[in-house]
């Protein structure tokens, strides 16, 4: 007999006014208990609604049933079989809009906390589990994959079970990309993701970090050294800035720099040299997660005052709900239908301020959204010493470039088949946001995996 | 570059083809250790490394560099590659110990290994069509500027050199510079070497003299570089400046080392480092350097082991 309960078991966290002094996670995850609990109010419906919300088709309720019987480690081999990376999937996946948008329990009352779960069967794996990795067999082939991001790593992971050689090669001096610089310690444990990655090379994934592909090998050179197929996961590229007047002014930051000082370069932990300006009121605009991060950052570094300023409604802010709940909990102020039309700043070149206007909703524009409009003479000043730019960021080209025969499209990402995830040059395949522009870590993973099955199916002359 | 050539065709034509079995030697060798093979001490404050890093030895060009990181704690730190070697597989840099990562990497000898090593990153310098040059270096930019000039040299170019120090103690890189120019001008502030005074008074004086520079290349102290850049937009002669904004990734992805040129916003990592000197913002550069000077000098007082700034 089901759990009939209209609610979740509620997670533990941290308390607001505690958490948003550190970088410690804020939700504590469940306890086994409270998993058997939440697990029993899954249906195990037939037609598994909830499984088309996911991209990369997790075996829900197959995976919870086992869950609420006790059996964590069959619920993991369950997860693991399609999904790369669970313990960052239960953290960041946007299961509101995917898999829980689906629950039949959601119609009355709130879905099963499928995230939830998923998280609490893979921590309890890597707590209770000494890993027993069984290398596959290997094929002899070898397939390089550009980017240590998680489209990247959920390719290089479903490559490696079908026995090939994988060589990633990561940019930066770590890999994980947006795992490790963009998203927070506290919504996602580096330890976590570190894990992750160390499961990848025991199933033989080498990993060369400080290998900017373009600049020290091209594509062309990976070819001619033996790689047969090539997948592109170099991530979202460059930082886009408002153009506005005054974004020169110091103490502007994109979230990509703020945040990468703060994640991958550990600027609040002083064991490490990073520097970063302590500063006291700061805006942040932009309304995704991205935004979401570096806010919930700036009030962890001491900012009395931090602002959302997000040119649309509440309806409308992408970020997902679980984060826009915590950052209001921890005293993130929303200035929603606020727009900034220039940065102000003193004769040092300081930021001191950003002037705004309000604006109201129109008719949906090509997004579906209601388009923002401004509303004429309702310009107002903020008085802010820090303005973090988290509104996108738009295509690297070092790629495109530097690859003969890789089409791009006219935003310049990368053009790949939706199906297979193939680019216009044979052997080489791209996705996540490369191949989309900034999108989420489940989606980037998803393409991850279906390049790797087209690889698969490249390598063994079947296409 | 033939973009209609595939892969193979490209490597086969390519001057410097480059071995397959080559590319996965190099990265097996290397195995990410970039071992220090020699360390002189040009100056007080100056050193010069060779690393090895055979494959950014391969693709290194002048005006490209590398970003080092000392420790797992380290910060990303950009250097000018200042000379390379394909053969040896070795990359040379030359820095100035001032701060407390570029001190750090000071500790480090011939057999230890740097951390990180990652490049060669931004765009090579434009130096195709330049007959006759000037190269004006300030200080540790002569380093910087070193590349230029040898590569110029090498294509057959006239180039003269400006170097300019404080003082004789500083001089570095005397005999290298000479070896690649038709005429090198020293000069110091306090006149113990060479000329007296600054490499603006002996860049006007040449200009003037009628030596026929098609381009200028400065590179130097931010400010130096401005007031070269006056100098030559008098004049009209094209001026490239190599610049050093304080950066974190070096790959276009963070975007904290934006500059301004001519009026736009420019990603100093990817656009450059070279930039056409007369559309820079100086001004705007020398302010976003400047900002975490103070937190640089408490680092570096930590470092040292005096008594920390806070």
């Amino acid at each position: 007999m089901p759990n009939m309960s209209l609610k979740k078991v509620a997670m533990p966290e941290q308390a607001p006014d505690v958490r948003n002094k550190n970088f410690q996670e804020v939700a504590l995850g469940y306890t086994a208990e409270m998993a058997i609990e939440e697990a029993q109010r899954c249906l195990g419906c037939k037609n598994m609604p909830c499984v088309a919300g996911c991209p990369v088709g997790v075996r829900i309720p197959e995976f919870i049933t086992q869950c609420a019987a006790g059996e964590f480690e069959q619920a993991y081999q369950t997860i693991k079989s399609t999904n790369a990376l669970p313990a960052v999937c239960g953290r960041v996946c946007p299961q509101e809009t995917q898999c829980e948008a689906l629950c039949v329990r959601g119609k009355k009352g709130e879905p099963v906390a499928i995230g939830s779960l998923e998280r609490f069967v893979a921590d309890w794996y890597m707590a209770n589990t000494v890993e027993k990795c069984v290398r596959p067999a290997s094929n002899g082939r070898k397939v390089a994959i550009i980017g240590a991001g998680p489209a990247g790593l959920s390719c290089a992971g479903a490559l490696a079970r079908l026995g090939y050689a994988v060589t990633i090669f990561e940019a930066f001096h770590l890999a994980g990309g947006v795992l490790v610089y963009g998203i927070p310690e506290f919504r996602l444990p580096k330890a976590i993701v570190r894990k992750e990655i160390d499961s990848l090379r025991e199933m033989g994934v080498k990993v060369e970090n400080n290998m900017l592909i373009g600049k020290v090998l091209s594509v062309d050179e990976l070819f001619a050294s033996g790689f047969e197929a090539v997948f592109i996961g170099a991530g979202a590229g460059l930082p886009s800035f408002m153009d506005i007047e005054g974004e020169t002014l110091l103490g502007i930051y994109s979230a990509n720099e703020y945040l990468t000082r703060i994640n991958l370069m550990r600027a609040y932990d002083d064991a490490y040299d990073t520097p970063l300006l302590r500063h006291r009121r700061a805006a942040v605009v932009g309304g995704g997660n991205v935004a979401m991060d570096a806010a919930r950052c700036a009030k962890r570094l001491g900012a009395e005052d931090v602002y959302i300023v997000y040119r649309r409604s509440l309806t409308e802010l992408p970020a997902r709900a679980e984060e826009v709940h915590h950052a209001k909990e921890e005293g993130v102020i929303f200035k929603l239908l606020n727009n900034p039309v220039r940065i102000l700043g003193n004769d040092k070149r300081m930021v001191t301020g950003i002037e705004c206007v309000e604006m109201g909703l129109g008719e949906p524009d090509a997004s579906g959204r209601r388009r923002p409009v401004v509303i004429e003479g309702s310009n107002f000043e903020l008085a802010v010493d820090a303005v973090i730019m988290a509104i996108g960021t738009s295509p690297n080209p070092l790629l495109s470039r530097t690859t003969n025969g890789l089409d791009v499209n006219k935003r310049g990402c990368i053009v790949a088949d939706e199906e297979t995830m193939q680019t216009s040059r044979a052997g080489v395949y791209a996705g996540g946001d490369a191949v989309t522009g900034a999108a989420t870590v489940i989606l980037a993973m998803g393409a991850g995996k279906t390049a790797a099955a087209s690889i698969d199916r490249y390598l063994q002359g079947m296409i | 570059m033939d973009w209609k050539q595939t892969g193979n065709e490209r490597l086969a034509t390519a001057e410097q083809p480059v071995t397959p079995t080559h590319i996965v030697d190099a990265v097996a060798a290397n195995e990410g250790r970039y071992t220090i093979v020699d360390k002189k001490l040009l100056n007080d404050t100056v050193t010069l490394m060779e690393v090895s890093a055979p494959l950014i030895a391969k693709k290194a060009e002048p005006g490209q560099f590398i970003i080092f990181r000392v420790d797992e704690c380290g910060e990303r730190i950009p250097l000018t590659i200042a000379d390379f070697d394909r053969e040896k597989g070795t990359v040379t840099i030359i820095y100035q110990h001032v701060g407390r990562s570029t001190k750090m990497l000071n500790q480090l000898e011939v057999g230890d290994a740097i951390h990180d090593f990652a490049g060669p990153l931004g765009s090579a310098s434009h130096l195709e069509g330049i007959r006759r040059a000037c190269i004006v270096g300030g200080g540790v930019g002569c380093a910087i500027a070193y590349p230029q000039t040898k590569a110029l040299h090498r294509m057959g170019a006239r180039v003269d050199i400006i170097a300019g120090f404080r003082s004789k103690d500083i001089v570095i890189l005397e005999k290298e510079m000479r070896d690649v120019c038709e005429n090198l001008y020293l000069t110091t502030d306090d006149g113990s070497y060479g000329e007296k005074g600054f490499v603006t008074d002996k860049l006007s004086s040449l200009i003037e003299a009628g030596d026929g520079y098609d381009t200028v290349i400065a590179i130097g102290p931010v400010v130096m570089m401005k007031f070269v850049c006056k100098v030559t937009e008098a004049a009209n002669i094209p001026t490239i400046v190599s610049l050093n904004p304080i950066m974190i990734d070096g790959t276009g992805m963070c975007g904290g080392c934006r500059v301004t040129v001519d009026g736009k916003m420019k990603f100093a990592c990817v656009d450059g480092p070279d930039f056409d000197g007369h559309k820079v913002d100086f001004d705007e550069l020398m302010a976003r350097n400047s900002i975490y000077s103070e937190q640089e000098k408490d680092h570096t007082c930590r470092l040292i082991g005096g008594a920390a700034g806070a």
